[in-house]
């Protein structure tokens, strides 16, 4: 089954490709002050085109959901400028949908009204957000577990409801912070393949972040490889490997090239 | 019959049966001792006596649920709304919440002639002091818990653009209401506690006031009786409120 056929009350936008979606210059984010404080990220220079897919690879704890969260308007750099499609980027925006590394669901709802919230929060038609819910919910495998409250759901399965909220109001820009990374590998697989294939339909702009060298190549148009704390950008290619991408594509050599080269990145040190 | 059921049937007879034998033991002991009724009257006594004054008894537990219960509702009514201003507004409660924390120090049977002076000597003098002992456990744990929204929650909102008035709505309501009946199961035990002592300082009915006559005239069966159905009347409201509690709180945080 795919998404592409999904629409929901609000008129679809139209697919973005020219420009950036997101333009990030001289960025540095510093947490704290003084004895405490913690070089998080940067100086960094990043520009995401729109509806390309952008992966992001790093070692744990080098600033990769800092990052995100200064995309997603979230925290504001310490130094540098960020601009979303031309306009200075200064907070959130109801065109991006994020998965947050740790799915925030409300315990005190259902599963169907979590993935709900944005409906709920944009006065989007009940009806219809209703149907894309559903169907969201049963192409990632939790279409029985739509009245059960969160507690009842494995890791795994509360990341797959994160996900579907994320894509319920159906953003521009998707913000993904390891959003499969309590999943087995088959199901990782196949809903990586198929966020593939939906992000081809429409044209979105998606920024994953991952620890899995493998995801983000076969996700992704271009591949960045982040240096430990302070994150800056070490290694950023495209990945010329024809779409649609399947299993097979991770057997091409051009592929096992692209994550010889990440993974030597980020196993051996920096020399500068 | 299985070993299962058998110990799951001990363990709910135990609580009966260890007060049954406590009962024994006081029944016991007073007929042994030969003790004056004015001093320790039996289970035994004291049950003749809510017999025969059953009709007073009734009528005064009545004047005192009363006043607990309109305590209650009106100290609810009036700390919810505060409670989301003293959390929302920190000039607010750099001003009041002093206030309120001296209010709350000052020791309520100091206070009950006071408001018996300023207020007559109507149901409303009591129900006044139920309000002040029951207002501040509801109030700090609602702005406690409309505070203890965690931060990713808050980002999610942030981040889908949602006003206050929905993240009040989606949010912070759903994580205070635990709080809330926290506060709640305080304020209900206090609120028992601040009628009686209403009715002790000045009234005409009440199980306060009975147990204070009674005991004057050295009816200590009787007074005894009050203070069995203050209790029941404590548990009860306890458990109401639980009841609710579990209804409407169906997630653990
Ligand atoms: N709010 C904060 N206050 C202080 N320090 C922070 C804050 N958020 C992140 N940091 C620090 O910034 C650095 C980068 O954190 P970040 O969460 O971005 O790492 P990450 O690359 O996402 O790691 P992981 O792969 O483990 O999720 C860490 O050293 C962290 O301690
Ligand atoms: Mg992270």
């Amino acid at each position: 089954m795919s998404l592409g056929d999904l629409s929901v009350g609000q008129a679809a936008a139209q697919p973005n490709r020219a420009g950036s979606a997101v333009e990030l210059s001289g960025i540095t984010k510093v947490f704290g002050s003084g004895n405490e404080a913690v070089h998080a990220l940067g100086p960094l220079d990043l520009a995401v085109e729109a509806g390309s897919f952008v992966s992001v690879v790093g070692p744990s704890g080098c600033g990769k959901s800092t990052l995100l969260r200064l995309i997603a308007g979230l925290d504001s750099p310490s130094e540098g400028r960020m601009l979303r499609y031309g306009a200075i980027l200064d907070g959130p925006s109801r065109d991006v949908g994020i998965v947050f590394q740790d799915h925030v669901l409300f315990p005190w709802a259902t599963i169907l009204e979590n993935v709900m919230l944005p409906a709920d929060v944009f006065s989007l038609p009940k009806a219809a957000a209703r149907g894309r819910a559903l169907r969201l919910l049963e192409m990632t495998g939790l279409k029985d577990f739509a009245s059960h409250k969160p507690h009842m759901l494995s890791g795994g399965m509360k990341q797959r409801a994160a996900f579907c909220r994320a894509l319920l109001a159906d953003p521009q820009m998707l913000l993904l912070d390891e959003p499969f990374g309590a999943l087995d590998a088959l199901t990782r697989e196949e809903l990586s393949l198929e966020l593939s294939r939906l992000w081809q339909d429409l044209g979105r702009t998606a920024l994953l972040i991952t620890h899995d060298i493998e995801e983000a190549i076969l996700l992704g148009d271009r591949i960045i490889v982040m240096s430990k704390r302070p994150g800056r950008i070490r290694l950023d290619i495209p990945i010329d490997l024809p779409r649609p991408r399947d299993v097979n594509t991770a057997k091409l050599p051009r592929f096992v090239e692209i994550k010889q080269l990440a993974r030597g990145l980020i196993f051996t040190p920096e020399q500068d | 019959m299985t070993g299962a059921s058998r110990t799951s049937i001990a363990q709910h007879a135990i609580t009966p049966a260890i007060y049954l034998a406590l009962l024994i033991v006081w029944e016991g002991s007073v007929r042994y001792f030969n003790l004056p009724a004015w001093v320790l009257p039996a289970p035994s006594a004291i049950a003749i006596t809510s017999k025969e004054w059953a009709p007073e008894l009734l009528f005064n537990s009545f004047v005192t649920l009363r006043e607990t219960l309109v305590g209650f509702l009106i100290a609810l009514v009036l700390s919810l709304p505060l409670a989301v201003v003293i959390a929302f507004t920190t000039t607010t409660r750099r001003i009041i919440y002093p206030i309120l924390l001296g209010l709350q120090s000052v020791p309520k049977v100091a206070l009950a002639p006071l408001v018996i002076l300023w207020l007559g000597i109507g149901n409303w003098p009591k129900i006044v002091i139920v309000v002040l002992v029951c207002f501040f456990p509801i109030l700090v744990n609602v702005v406690a818990g409309l505070e203890s929204v965690p931060k990713n929650m808050l980002d999610l909102m942030r981040s889908l653009r949602a006003p206050e008035s929905v993240v009040f709505r989606r949010l912070r309501i759903p994580i205070a209401l635990p709080h809330l009946f926290t506060g709640c199961k305080i304020a209900i035990t206090f609120a028992v506690i601040g009628a009686v002592i209403g009715e002790f300082v000045a009234a005409q009915e009440g199980l306060g006031y009975l147990i204070l006559i009674s005991t004057a005239q050295s009816q200590t069966p009787l007074a005894f009786a009050a203070i069995l159905l203050l209790t029941l009347i404590s548990v009860m409201l306890f458990y109401v409120v639980e009841l609710l509690e579990k209804r409407l709180v169906t997630w653990t945080p």
